[in-house]
């Protein structure tokens, strides 16, 4: 039987699944650091948001 | 500042409102049918638009686009002017948008009903639908845009992202998965095949879930749970976490629903990988929604609306725990093509959006109305009734699942199945399936009780049709906040918010998709897998349109428990003619990829005509209508065309001859019947579906012989 999954012989694949987390990771690890770094008072505004629903807009 | 005078449009918003609770009806009520006729085969009717495999896609359909879409819609027109301060851009385009909408769900229910259908699950709609559902989809996302560039608040709020990245990956998935070539008004073949075609309609089938039932849902969480507490969300930085990494995770994961097939291990394994990593923003955001009701649990105990919505962001936390799990390859070995998966999709299905619904909707209607909610007491009914409406839907399915399961997998001490007939498998099941229905009775009920209560109170109130609103506006120049943080940056644009959105969703797919296609050209296709023959071709369609792929899967895991009942285990290089694919993906019946040939034609033709008479107990419904409707041989050539097209190696000039081959083919099947002593006419639909259930599988059979 000569049914091996030609799909599988793509030169390098493997690397797909790995470029795939190292993005992720790198995008997450980004993505706290600005999170954490973010503004105090806009972070309150942002919450407020929902609330002000005649509020004057600073 | 000047503030300026505006009103808020609340009659688009009421308009949503009546069509989520109009067609939350029907659609569960159409489920409630499936899953009687699961338990009753009477209850098919003997009628083509009512089987089961018509039936399914309908409920499916109705309860994803028609209840939950205009869900969506009720609560993105409501929260999204108020959180942007401005009246929605256009009353023209919200118009259109409702009608359009209303009537592509019409004619959607209609044309599934009479049987057309690509047989992509949750993307059945034939091409004319598809195309209308893009320009309807374009005038929402044109609306909502305006509106926000018209906004009187600079910032945009987390549940603004959530409904522009749903806007755009929608867009994206239903045009990537919608790619068909049409062969006539309502018929058309997918432009992919076989594994192609399955990996796209699951990277399709997983982010409908993730961006239609959930990442809009979340907008709402995050705009109606602190309006209902009166409290703001948690945590906003949690919040912006939670956003950026579910869009990002979400778009891999589709694989997951295709472990152990034969899709490549690569793939399989990117799916599993990033299912897992889900977890962790979805629980983020779970928390961040249950969190925001911390010292607030007096007033949840006191207010129905809460109830329903924390209930909803509990099962929102259940499913996405549950999700990875299923994604785990040896928790999906025994769970795939079960009744788990039913359980799991409706803990989310009626725990999370069917809840979040009615909680949006009863703290809705009074605003809508201005005055309190008719009765507390009926709302907390539906919600106690709903409840236990959930447990008697999912305990059952999970019950079944596993005891399925189980039996497929059972061997004896000898080495032999312990349940070889599939049957058995499946009448074992039935008090589980009335249970279910039991459920969902509880869970209608406590709908209608509803609808009942809303009515009252809009009766009762005073419309508040055009809500009366100040505020001032944007002012050209901007003083930033101390420092410039980059996301403010992004978030005070919402275009670059959209672009933004696009990238992060479009690396997933692409990495997921590209390299499959890459390869396109050089999939050395298996030697003895040939085109379908014409009248093959015609009973596949046949086969399409009558939803059998709602039971049958086409593709047998390389597990020992499979390969014993069905044969062979399936491999990609025998789907490479399948537009589109029939893997399925739930087995209510057995597996058919390898049906071809078990039985002779005679059985097959009886089983169609009435199951019980072959397999006595059967819930399969029966099919009489086949033996009497004749075939349409006319489209056959335009049918060949298409394949052509498609790249399937028809010789030239083909078409011409194909309906002379058809005929000469259905002559022979119709003469070896009379032999057994059936009489049917060789034009009849029967013998086209008879000739591809024959043919299933058995290409790489001849392989084998000639190698021997
Ligand atoms: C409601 C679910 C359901 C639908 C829809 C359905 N089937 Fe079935 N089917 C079953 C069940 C259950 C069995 C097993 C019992 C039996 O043999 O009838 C079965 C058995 C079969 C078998 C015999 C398989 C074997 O290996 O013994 C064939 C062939 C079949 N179905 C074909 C079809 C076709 C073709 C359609 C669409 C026209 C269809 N089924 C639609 C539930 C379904």
């Amino acid at each position: 039987m000569k049914f091996i999954n030609y799909l599988e012989s793509i030169a390098g694949i493997e690397i797909f699944p790995l470029i795939s987390l190292l993005v992720f990771s790198l995008f997450f690890i980004a993505l706290i650091f600005y999170v954490i770094k973010a503004d105090k008072k806009y972070i309150e505004h942002m919450q407020q948001i929902p609330f002000e629903q005649e509020s004057q807009n600073k | 500042m000047e503030q300026e005078k505006f009103y808020y449009d609340n009659k688009i918003v009421k308009l949503f409102a009546y069509a989520t609770i109009f067609w939350g009806l029907i659609g569960m009520t159409v489920g409630l049918l499936a899953a009687l006729q699961l338990v009753f085969p009477a209850l098919n009717f003997n009628w083509a638009p009512t089987t089961f495999g018509r039936v399914r896609p309908v409920h499916t359909n109705a309860v994803i686009f028609a209840f939950v879409g205009n869900g969506i819609f009720t609560g993105v027109y409501y929260s999204l002017q108020r959180l942007c301060k401005a009246r929605m851009f256009s009353d023209k385009l919200s118009k259109i948008h409702f009608w359009g909408w209303q009537l592509i769900i019409v004619f959607a229910a209609l044309t599934l009903f009479a049987g057309f259908t690509t047989s992509k699950e949750y993307a059945e709609l034939e091409w004319p639908l598809d195309i209308a559902i893009t320009l309807i989809w374009v005038v929402f996302g044109w609306n909502m845009f305006g509106t926000i560039l018209q906004r009187r608040e600079r910032h945009l709020y987390v549940a603004i992202w959530f409904y522009i990245a749903t806007f755009v990956t929608v867009a994206v998935l239903h045009i990537v998965n919608s790619l068909e070539i049409p062969v006539s008004f309502l018929k058309s073949y997918s432009l992919y095949a076989g594994v192609q075609d399955a990996l796209v309609q699951w990277w399709y089938g997983h982010n409908a879930v993730a961006f239609f039932l959930t990442t809009p849902y979340l907008g709402l969480m995050y705009y109606f749970i602190p309006k209902a507490a009166e409290r703001p969300v948690y945590s906003y930085r949690l919040s912006i976490i939670h956003f950026w990494a579910l869009i990002f995770l979400y778009i891999w994961a589709g694989p997951h629903h295709l472990l152990y097939t034969a899709l490549p291990d690569w793939a399989q394994s990117l799916g599993v990988v990033f299912s897992i990593m889900l977890l962790a923003p979805s629980w983020g955001g779970m928390i961040n929604g249950l969190l925001t009701l911390r010292g607030a649990w007096d007033k949840v105990r006191e207010s129905v609306e809460l109830k329903f919505l924390v209930v909803a962001v509990t099962a929102y936390g259940m499913a996405t725990f549950e999700g990875p799990m299923l994604s785990l390859k040896n928790v999906n070995a025994i769970a795939h093509y079960t009744d788990w998966i039913v359980a799991h999709v409706h803990v989310g299905a009626l725990g999370w959006n069917g809840f979040l619904t009615f909680g949006m909707l009863y703290w809705l209607y009074p605003k809508l109305f201005g005055r309190a909610l008719y009765s507390q007491k009926l709302a907390n009914f539906h919600f106690w009734i709903a409840t236990i409406g959930i447990l008697f839907y999912a305990i059952p399915m999970y019950w079944a699942g596993f005891t399925q399961s189980l039996m497929w997998k059972e061997f004896t001490a000898e080495g032999f199945l312990k349940y070889p007939n599939f049957l058995e498998t499946v009448t074992k099941l039935a008090p589980l399936y009335a249970l279910r229905s039991l459920g969902g009775v509880l869970y209608l009920a406590g709908f209608v009780v509803m609808i009942y209560n809303l009515i009252k109170t809009a009766q009762l109130g005073q419309p508040v049709t055009d809500e009366e609103a100040y505020a001032a506006p944007l002012t050209k120049e901007y003083l930033p906040h101390s420092k410039d943080h980059w996301h403010r940056v992004i978030e005070r644009k919402p275009i670059q918010m959209l672009v933004w959105s696009l990238v992060v969703i479009l690396i997933g797919g692409i990495i997921e998709m590209v390299p499959t296609f890459l390869i396109q050209s050089n999939v050395p296709t298996i030697a003895s897998v040939k085109p379908y023959t014409p009248l093959e071709l015609q009973g596949r369609d046949i086969y399409v349109r009558e939803g059998c792929y709602t039971c049958h899967s086409q593709m047998i895991r390389p597990f020992r428990s499979e390969t014993e009942r069905y044969g062979e285990y399936s491999k990609a290089g025998e789907f490479v003619y399948d537009h589109p694919f029939q893997w399925g993906s739930k087995r209510t019946g057995p597996d058919l990829a390898r049906i071809g040939g078990k039985y002779p034609d005679s059985w097959h033709f009886n089983h169609m005509e009435d199951p019980t008479t072959m397999s006595p107990g059967s819930i399969m419904p029966a099919y009489p209508w086949l033996i009497d409707d004749v075939l349409d041989v006319n489209s056959t050539p335009a049918k060949i065309r298409v394949m052509q097209t498609l790249g399937v190696p028809y010789p030239a000039g083909f078409d011409q001859i194909a309906v002379k081959h058809l005929t000469e083919q259905a002559t022979k099947i119709s003469q070896g019947l009379k032999k057994d002593g059936i009489e049917v006419k060789e034009d009849s639909e029967i013998i086209a579906l008879i000739a591809y259930l024959q043919r299933l599988g058995t290409d790489i059979k001849a392989e084998k012989t000639a190698q021997n």
